[in-house]
């Protein structure tokens, strides 16, 4: 088979200056043919090669699990791209400013035929440094979006001062420190920022450090949506674990927006790694712990009303 | 078939096409074969030879359909467009907003109809278009054997549509996404494809019923009837899953598996006078299957990269063509 094609998915507020990023990564002299799936077609007035109008279509999977949504327009339209392959190297998938990027994220995992051909990439959220503190209180997307994203645009900085800025910076660290954020202009950010960044790939969870910047990190345990992160200093015993963990994600799953993990299990000489989007887990032994390397068990939930207390207890029961 | 010992492989008896590029489709004119591809041009052959290509789309296809003198196939520039053995291409219909165009079906009567976004547009033989706005995307689109009555595979269920009327749709509720749709020759029953890896079933007339076929790996997303409509061939396992459809329908029987492979199948294609299956494999490979004893003759074999996605008999069943993802395709003669 061939190499997969990456697909990354677009997402941010409306005005946060979406459109204006599409339009720069297509334009800019990379070298790269996108085929864009957008929703607004006709209206956004992009340039570019292979443009596709997409109707936000999302359905419940039959499979007995509520947060199972996916993009039934994204399964056709991929499946309608896929006879095209060679003519573009990359696909952007851009959402509505409303939008939940769930949906769009399981489209990946669930479907066997998109999950064969294409391989989410990441999710890149473009936010506002102007408006995203007013929004992050009136408008519970602007939230997930930012909850959910693996790199974070935060545009317009020219508009705000240097304090504004800072805050606006510790508002979104306290929903998701794991995202690695890039201040623009315009949405003058460096494209190869933003593309190829296997962020769903189990290789490249490495470490799962919190991408704080030098700047202040202020608190916000008010927020609703927000990142707890548990660890144990040492092993863990999978027997517990896993049943665990996908308990856990069955029952909590509508809450749980993303998941990730770096475990050390019994008698296991390698690193056991897992990412998850709502109730989907993916998860695998990856490489070896390496010498020097302190074997430890990190998770990292990022949601919507989590109890940190329950999840530590839970897991800590889990210590092998 | 014939009295004499069948041969293990009509290899020999195919003759190769260079179409270069995804094959959408294959389908007989009367005057010879053409070929629907994902850049947008179609090709024309006839008695071993490329005759010409010419461009249908501007973008690509994405479906087709056709009758003995016209291919008509709806593409990503959201036209129609009808293309004869001869002469260019003409355009049947423009969405203004240029959306897609991914699921077209003609009738043996001439009625046409094709998707763009959320409404079906059906245009009867005398050329008169009427529009349903679906609630949901309407995705595979087939008109019933008599009568001018449309099923519309959509999310949770199938719409059955009397163009000429204003009427509302019928709509046969189950729940989940409903891919592409078949109506059988007899036409007490209405089967579709479905995005949980199975088919649905429903039994129309005045005892209705639903019927669950389950138990595929992949979406079954080739079905086809067998001349006599009492069989329903499908893809989507490592064999041909085929459903009986005498009496009652397939609901508590088992279906026949032909031609099982380490692949997976991705076309069937009955043959048009015969109890005989063409299977296309995801690995390249092409099998003709009798149903009634279970031989095998082998018509391509496996070639890395080459799935098959295109199959057509020609009216009179004696020759079988195909196109393949990489861009190959081919024509089988059958011995005679």
């Amino acid at each position: 088979m061939s190499e997969k094609i990456p697909v990354t998915v677009l997402t941010g507020y409306l005005g946060a200056g979406k459109t204006t990023l599409l339009n720069r990564i297509l334009t800019e002299d990379h070298g790269k043919k996108f085929a864009v799936i957008v929703n607004e077609f006709g209206e956004a007035g992009i340039d570019g090669d292979l443009i596709v109008g997409a109707d936000e279509e999302i359905f419940e999977m039959n499979n007995g699990c509520i947060c199972c949504t996916v993009r039934g327009d994204l399964i056709r339209i991929l499946d309608g791209l896929m006879k095209r392959k060679g003519k573009f190297d990359a696909i952007i998938v851009e959402t509505t400013g409303l939008a939940d990027p769930a949906p769009v994220a399981q489209t990946f995992f669930v479907d066997q035929d998109v999950g064969d051909a294409t391989r989410l990439d990441a999710v890149v959220t473009v936010t506002d440094a102007k408006w995203l503190k007013d929004r992050l209180k009136d408008a519970p997307e602007a939230k997930n979006q930012i909850a959910f994203a693996d790199v974070i645009v935060l545009n317009k900085t020219d508009l705000v001062t240097a304090e504004e800025l800072a805050d606006v910076e510790a508002a979104i660290r306290a929903i998701n420190p794991y995202a690695k954020l890039h201040k623009a202009e315009r949405a003058n950010v460096d494209i190869a920022a933003l593309l190829d960044r296997k962020a769903f790939d189990l290789d490249r969870i490495l470490d799962i450090e919190p991408d704080f910047l030098e700047a202040g990190h202020h608190h916000h345990h008010a927020e609703d949506v927000r990142s707890i992160s548990l660890t144990i200093p040492g092993d863990v015993d999978p027997e517990k674990f896993m049943p665990w963990i996908n308990d856990l994600t069955q029952i909590q799953g509508p809450n749980i927006l993303r998941s990730k993990g770096i475990l050390a299990f019994k008698n296991e000489p390698r690193r056991f790694v897992f990412q998850g989007v709502h109730m989907i887990l993916d998860g695998d032994l990856q490489r070896d712990w390496k010498d020097g390397e302190t074997r430890e068990s990190r998770l990292v939930f990022i949601g919507r009303n989590l109890n940190e207390n329950e999840l530590r207890k839970g897991f800590e029961a889990c210590a092998a | 078939m014939t009295t004499m010992t069948p041969p293990v492989s009509l290899r020999e008896h195919v003759t190769p096409i260079t179409a270069e590029t995804h094959v959408v489709a294959v389908h007989w004119l009367k005057q010879g074969l053409v070929l629907a591809l994902a850049d947008g041009r179609v090709l024309r052959w006839r008695d071993g030879a490329l005759i010409d290509s010419v461009e249908a789309h501007a973008g690509g296809i994405l479906c087709a359909t056709g009758d003995g003198e016209r291919l008509i196939t709806g593409g990503d520039d959201g036209r129609v467009v009808a293309t004869g053995f001869e002469g260019e291409p003409v355009e049947i219909a423009k969405d203004p907003k240029r959306r897609w165009v991914d699921a077209i079906t003609l009738s043996p009567s001439g009625n046409l109809a094709w998707n763009t976004g959320k409404s079906v547009q059906a245009r009867d033989e005398k050329g008169r278009v009427r529009t349903l706005d679906a609630a949901s995307t309407p995705q595979g689109l087939v008109f019933a054997p008599k009568g001018y009555r449309l099923a519309i595979a959509q999310m949770n269920g199938v719409s059955l549509w009397y163009p000429n009327t204003e009427a509302k749709p019928e709509f046969l509720e189950w729940k989940g996404s409903h891919l592409d749709v078949a109506w059988s020759p007899d036409g007490r029953f209405v089967v579709s494809s479905m995005q949980e890896n199975a088919l649905h079933g429903w039994k129309l007339g005045d005892k209705p019923g639903h019927m669950r076929m389950t138990g595929y790996p992949a979406k079954p997303r080739s079905l086809s009837w067998s001349h006599d409509g009492l069989w329903l061939a499908s893809s989507g396992a490592d064999g041909a899953i085929v459903w009986p459809f005498q009496g009652d329908g397939p609901q508590g029987k088992a279906p026949r598996e032909c031609g099982v492979r380490h692949a997976r199948v991705t076309r069937v294609a009955f043959h048009p006078g015969a109890l005989v299956l063409a299977i296309g494999y995801d690995d390249g490979c092409i099998l003709m299957v009798r149903l009634t004893d279970g031989s095998e003759l082998l018509v391509r074999p496996a070639l890395r990269g080459s799935g098959i996605s295109a199959f057509a008999w020609d009216k009179a069943g004696k020759r079988l063509a195909f196109g393949a993802e990489d861009g190959a395709a081919g024509v089988l003669v059958l011995p005679s």
